[in-house]
């Protein structure tokens, strides 16, 4: 009965159906197994919610996001038509480091119940695992989404405002104050890359149950590509190592120019993180189900 | 007397055995090794030297060695060389009067400006020349007037001494001067040819007794470089410089006449195949064919123009040779894997300190050293140490195995002295150890493994990648190479950035702008600034 009272008062508007939180009380006598996928999202938001480190992590990844673009955007000219800068890239470059923030959280999210035994509790309530990763990573991309809406959002307003004062003129062959339907594409799949970041870092963390291991594999994974690609000279190997690259494969995203000579078209790349992502998801998954928690 | 119970070195064995008895720390630390080694491999796996064929066809095929100095140092050897031996001790005079020259202003490339336009580049040669023969990469002395950096003394490649500041012309002519006694060259100087100014001397080792003498010019290609984000591209044509010279006497036992070669000589353009281009290149990639001969009309050559005069056109470089992507790999370039092998020890490193957290080791652990500076202490020495061990054996294995395979591919690897190669290994394995401290103490700080580990690896990889392969121009990135903890990549670094060589020395071409150990040096700091900090917190925070 107490937990139900809990419930219900912690979160009146989510009392649509029986409540399964209620199994001895006598109103509902429903078994936890039970348990909606509602009810284990509304678990995950509660968790991350109430943690302090949340508020920290999504505002440390916008700003370290804002202010590395807004760094590059001062720094990077163009110094006349066919200068080959991409004004996507340059204005949104502050993803590179917003993601790591984004990392930390989604792979605190799943490897701190690991830390703290929390996660045979969680399992006790919703022994379906998969729903609970399922959740974890729903409620860890919504927060990613709203953080890196405002973080891309602010950074494209900063680079808009700043890069047709450093070369990105018509003259130089970019469109008029630069909105155009790429920039709008580069700026909505960045928010779309960073999502898709915390969600490999859910399934990665999932996979390996400790936060810093889960850390130095995600970063790894992110950052190790580029400098491997640096050192492949033939240039079809390099090429195949950016597109397999979950970060360089990733940001074609953000490409607004020369799109014909990136190795991946925009969405493909993406698509190729979307792979990583849900390809670690599953994995993620698969390895709750069979291991003991 | 048995050492009290509380030693320090008690301590660190405490803290040796807690690191070795961890299955999953050892693991991280063979992973470390082997992942550092492996990444490595994939630079000769996935790279091969590609040249046409008589058919037309790409193949593999051996990229050829540039020539080198006595030392080893690839050099460029090129020039046009109006000469007469010198038999014995003896000297040569010469008044330079002009200095012209044409050069590319496109770069050469297709897509840009073909035509040469007039004008020097800043290290444009034209001077006097004493040297051991004519084959490319045998010792020398020169006297030479520069587009932009005045008269200098240079000599075996690696040699540059400053003489008279300012451009040379009909009104500020040059007189330059090489005296030969024995082995030791000396170069002088003269706005008047009266009163001489001494430049510097220099002795080059085992000079024959017959050498050639007399005036050259020579010209650097100019090239135009886009970097653009996971690569740039370089479009590169040569130039031309002319010398106008008058008074040109040798001094000493000079039989024979004048060699006044119609068209420049040399090694001709070293060229180690297009087969290393770098990612989105572009035409004209490195190490892309070049060809002096491209504009009908101008060809480096020399003219007589009286008993004691020519006019000599020159294309080419007198010069140490820049390692360069795509006509050959660093030594540097085996230890990719660094970043790997740093992040399997940055987690390991964090765990020691936040697993006593976790298990509420760390209040026995502080109850058995109330000292809790001492605590820090060990830990920071063997973790360490452990680092160190590690880095070298990972080095030392990644360096020689990575380098043997590119060579049996055919491919080039650039000359590094020993010392320089004793650096690259030494320094690698001291960067993971000072990386290592830095992530215990971060871990201390923010007894979050999570946050620690990526807190250090976003300082120190971040701003590397930034640097490195990013859109980031080349002022920032080496702003960011001297300032973040990346700085101590520079302890890889085994090219040497010439002054006397126009390239582009960034960090995207793996020049750094800090000395390799001071670069360390700023990743030391960053760690015993953390490490201060960690040691006052675990003093005053309760456990």
């Amino acid at each position: 009965m107490t937990a139900s009272a809990l419930r219900t008062g912690a979160d009146p508007g989510s009392g649509s159906g029986p409540d399964p939180g209620a199994g001895a009380g006598p109103p509902a006598p429903r078994h936890p197994a039970l348990a909606t996928f509602t009810d284990a999202l509304h678990a995950e938001w509660t968790k991350l919610r109430t943690v302090a480190g949340t508020a920290w992590l999504l505002a440390a990844a916008v700003v370290l996001t804002v202010g590395l673009s807004a760094a590059s955007a001062t720094s990077v000219t163009c110094d006349g038509p066919h200068c080959g800068e991409d004004p996507g890239t340059v204005g949104l470059l502050g993803v590179i480091l917003g993601q790591a923030v984004v990392a930390v959280l989604a792979v605190l999210a799943v490897a701190d119940e690991y830390t703290t035994g929390m996660i045979r509790v969680t399992f006790t309530a919703m022994p379906r695992r998969e729903a609970v990763l399922a959740a974890k990573a729903s409620i860890v991309a919504a927060l990613t989404g709203v953080a890196g809406l405002v973080a891309i959002a602010a950074s494209a307003g900063v680079a808009l405002a700043l890069l047709p004062g450093n070369g990105f003129t018509a003259a130089n062959g970019y469109g008029p104050h630069l909105t155009t339907a790429a920039t709008a594409r580069a700026a909505f799949g960045s928010v779309l890359y960073l999502m898709l970041v915390a969600l490999l870092a859910v399934g990665v963390a999932a996979l390996l149950r400790d936060s810093a291991l889960a850390i130095g594999a995600v970063l790894g994974l992110l950052y190790l590509f580029p400098v491997v690609a640096m050192v492949i000279s033939n240039p079809v190997w390099h090429r195949h190592a950016l597109q397999l690259a979950p970060m360089q494969a990733g940001l074609s995203i953000q490409n607004t120019i020369n799109l014909s000579h990136q190795p991946l078209s925009p969405w493909q790349g993406l698509g190729v993180l979307a792979l990583w992502a849900f390809g670690a998801l599953a994995i993620g998954g698969l390895t709750l189900r069979i291991r003991d928690a | 007397m048995p050492a009290p119970r509380d030693g320090f070195a008690q301590l660190v064995h405490a803290e040796w055995t807690k690191l070795r008895t961890v299955r999953g720390w050892m693991i991280g630390l063979v992973v470390a090794v082997v992942l550092t080694v492996g990444i490595g491999l994939l630079g000769p796996a996935g790279s091969q030297s590609e040249c046409g064929r008589a058919d037309g066809s790409q193949g593999p095929c051996k990229m050829q060695s540039p020539p080198k100095d006595a030392a080893g140092q690839e050099v460029t050897d090129q020039k046009t060389f109006v000469r007469r031996t010198l038999s014995g001790d003896g000297s040569i005079t010469a008044r330079l009067t002009s200095m012209v020259g044409k050069y590319p202003a496109g770069g050469g490339s297709p897509t840009g400006d073909q035509g040469l336009v007039d004008g020097v580049l800043p290290w444009s040669k034209a001077g006097i020349l004493v040297k051991d023969g004519t084959a490319a990469g045998s010792a020398y002395a020169a006297v030479l007037a520069t587009g932009a950096h005045g008269v200098r003394m240079q000599y075996d490649y690696t040699g540059d001494l400053a003489g008279l500041p300012g451009p040379v012309s009909a009104a500020a002519p040059r007189w330059l001067r090489l005296t030969r006694v024995g082995d030791l060259l000396t170069g002088y100087d003269s706005v008047d040819g009266s009163t001489w100014t001494r430049i510097g001397s220099a002795r080059l080792g085992g000079l024959p007794h017959d050498l050639q003498v007399g005036v050259f010019a020579a010209s650097p290609d100019y090239a135009v470089i886009k970097d653009s984000f996971g690569g740039s591209s370089v479009t590169s044509g040569s130039s031309l410089a002319t010398g106008t010279f008058d008074q040109v006497a040798v001094t000493g036992q000079s039989p024979g006449e004048w060699t006044v070669p119609a068209n420049g000589e040399g090694n001709g353009p070293w060229n180690g195949g297009p087969g290393g281009g770098n990612g989105p290149g572009g035409p004209g990639g490195p190490g892309a064919p070049r060809n002096p001969d491209s504009t009908p009309g101008s060809h480096p050559g020399a003219v007589a123009t009286g008993a004691d005069a020519f006019t000599v056109t020159g294309s080419g470089d007198v010069a140490p040779a820049s390692a360069d992507e795509g006509s050959g790999k660093t030594l540097e370039s085996s230890l990719a894997g660094t970043f790997a092998g740093l992040i399997a020890v940055v987690v390991v490193a964090a765990l020691t300190m936040t697993a006593e957290y976790r298990r509420g080791l760390i209040r026995t652990s502080l109850a058995a050293t109330p000292r809790r500076g001492r605590l820090l202490a060990a830990k920071a020495t063997v973790l360490g140490a452990a680092a160190f061990g590690i880095g070298l054996i990972a080095a030392a294995a990644a360096v020689p195995i990575v380098t043997a395979l590119e060579r049996n591919k055919g491919l080039y690897v650039f000359h590094a002295s020993t010392q320089a190669e004793i650096r690259l290994i030494v320094g690698t394995a001291a960067l993971l150890a000072v990386a290592a401290v830095l992530a215990l103490a971060v871990a201390t700080i923010v007894r979050r493994g999570a946050v620690a580990v990526a807190a250090v690896i976003v300082v120190i990889v971040v701003p590397y990648v930034l640097a490195t392969a990013s859109v980031l121009p080349a002022g920032a990135a080496e702003w960011l190479t001297r300032l973040t903890p990346a700085a101590a990549f520079a302890v890889q670094q085994t090219s040497t950035p010439w002054a006397q060589v126009t390239h582009v020395y960034t960090p995207s071409n793996g020049y750094f702008p800090l000395s390799p150990w001071v670069g360390l040096a700023v990743l030391g700091l960053y760690a015993a600034a953390a490490y201060a900090l960690a040691h006052r917190l675990l003093g005053r925070r309760d456990a």
